[in-house]
């Protein structure tokens, strides 16, 4: 590890390698890379230092600032006149940049342009719309939970966390049964292409073109079958509400952001289970508790880790003064467990009010998907507890990197049936 | 501080103090109110708050907004004429006893 951290006047950082930018003068100073497979492997220990080190720390590697204690990242979230999604939310300033694709309706514009394409997607995820698919979903997880069982032994990720949410989210938005195995990709790419441009991004990008295709081509009209969410989304073209052109743009939000999330998501949680027995035997005890357990995976995890912000004018967080045009890196992660907030942040506790934790976001554009995420978790745990007695690690487990989505890319797990 | 009852659907009521200034819901949270789960955090997105109002107070009440409007219709328990989502309600010094009954499910 190569990071260090520095508090103003304490004698300045002895760094391996020199940071790129200059501080801001009487700002604390890290020169930490969260954008690096060492933090990737083991992000809590420097979550900690950013949170100690003050309200607001300058990253000199990459020039950005950071937030990573609860209050701070919450107050980001919900400024947007000051901390704006505009100039993109990677590291990426769309101001001096060209993204690297046509920005996201939703996830990358502010009031009140946000608010009119925002509403498209706040009616089609709406709790009404979801309730309509917690049947089919529901007897999918359980399907599934059967599967496993027979199979004892089995990858969490791809045979459990990737393959429930593949086998519900593409047929509610209504996509092709052909290419649905671009969708994992070409999220993968979207998630990468927040962070800096290092090997992760590039890599994804390199190989970006089939997926950009394939999901360009998913989002129009035609391709998509009527009744699904997708549909949904273009009918509201015919009122005039959105153009044509937005619609198709608002079916990309939800296959760049429908599917890895939840993958993440569902495999955050299985690996809590797994490695914590007494909340898995809660859990087992009382499988209605699926929903908490989920969501407290969400919290413990933070499968989204970082968004970014921009500045629009100057402003003071603590006693440091940001500029304008000012990139503001939000840790959700360091927030969802600072102790500041949170009693015993460090323990996966399946009974915790977890009401407020920021892993879905916060504010204007938090995750218009929450629902159907907590839908598919609820349904897959709930499902694997009913059928389920013991849930245990039988394997090495690798950890996928990404620069913004914190997961596994192998849980060896075996889990045995009742009596 | 206004003072604000919680009932249970088996009857139970808790009486809590809440700050002018917070919301219904934050009031319930803090105090570990079972009933109230604010999935979303108060940000308007997840009708896991919905209460009943007692119904001689609606009309003191800040009005109903669209986004609310919406998100009640698609609420676990029954949409009454007295329903109302927790997070959009931010107590004044005139919610002082107040009675809101909470929902049999908010999921």
């Amino acid at each position: 590890m190569t990071h260090d951290l520095s508090l103003p006047g304490a004698g300045g950082a002895e760094s391996v390698r020199a940071p790129q930018f200059k501080a801001p003068s009487g700002a604390p100073v890290s020169d930490v890379d969260p954008f690096s497979i060492e933090f990737f492997e083991d992000p809590h220990r420097i979550h900690d230092e950013l949170r100690e080190a003050g309200p607001v720390v300058w990253l000199g590697r990459h020039g950005v600032w950071a937030v990573a204690r609860y209050q701070e990242v919450h107050d980001v979230l919900h400024d947007w006149q000051t901390f704006c999604s505009g100039r993109g939310v990677g590291v990426s300033d769309f101001a001096k940049e060209k993204p690297w694709r046509p920005p996201s309706l939703v996830l990358e514009t502010d009031p009140p342009e946000h608010d009119r394409a925002r509403a498209v997607l706040n009616r089609v995820l709406s709790p009404a719309a979801i309730r309509e698919l917690r049947a089919r979903v529901t007897a999918a997880a359980e399907a599934k939970a059967r599967a496993l069982l027979d199979k004892r032994t089995f990858d969490a990720i791809p045979d459990l966390a990737r393959a429930f949410p593949l086998s519900v989210f593409p047929d509610a938005v209504g996509l092709r049964q052909d290419g649905r195995e671009h969708l994992l990709p070409y999220a993968g790419l979207a998630f990468n292409a927040f962070g800096p441009d290092n090997e992760l991004r590039r890599r994804a990008l390199d190989a970006a073109a089939p997926h950009i295709a394939w999901v360009t081509e998913q989002c129009r009209r035609e391709n998509l079958a009527p009744g699904g969410l997708g549909a949904k989304v273009h009918a509201a073209s015919d009122t005039g509400e959105i153009t044509s052109q937005e619609a198709v743009l608002l079916v990309r939000s939800l296959l760049t952001a429908g599917i890895d999330t939840t993958v993440n998501g569902i495999g955050a949680a299985i690996y809590c289970l797994a490695r914590f027995p007494d909340q898995w035997r809660k859990l087992h005890a009382d499988p209605s508790l699926a929903r908490s357990a989920f969501e407290e995976a969400v919290r413990f995890e933070s499968p989204v880790q970082t968004f970014f912000r921009t500045t629009t004018c100057p402003v003071r967080i603590g006693d440091v003064e940001l500029g304008e045009g000012q990139k503001v890196l939000m840790f959700l992660g360091a927030a969802n467990r600072d102790p500041r907030r949170w009693e015993n942040p460090d323990a996966y506790d399946i009974a915790r009010r977890t009401s407020g934790h920021v892993g879905f976001g916060s504010g204007l554009h938090m995750c218009v998907g929450q629902l159907l995420a907590r839908l598919e978790g609820e349904a897959m745990l709930g499902a694997l507890a009913r059928s389920a007695a013991s849930i245990e690690i039988t394997g090495t487990l690798k950890r996928a990197y990404n620069n913004t989505l914190r997961g596994l890319e192998s849980l060896p797990i075996t889990i045995h049936s009742k009596g | 501080m206004p003072r604000v009852t919680y009932v249970h659907p088996n009857g139970e009521r808790e009486e809590l103090d809440v700050a002018v200034g917070m919301s219904l819901m934050q009031g319930a949270t803090s105090h570990g109110v079972a009933g109230i789960l604010a999935e979303c955090g108060g940000n308007a997105m997840c009708a896991t708050c919905h209460v009943y109002v007692d119904p001689d107070r609606l009309d003191t009440l800040p009005p109903i907004s669209a986004d609310e409007d919406a998100l009640l219709n698609g609420a676990a328990s029954e949409r009454r004429s007295n329903s109302r989502l927790s997070c959009q309600l931010v107590v004044m010094r005139d919610f002082d006893g107040l009675v809101v009954s909470l929902p049999e499910r908010q999921v």
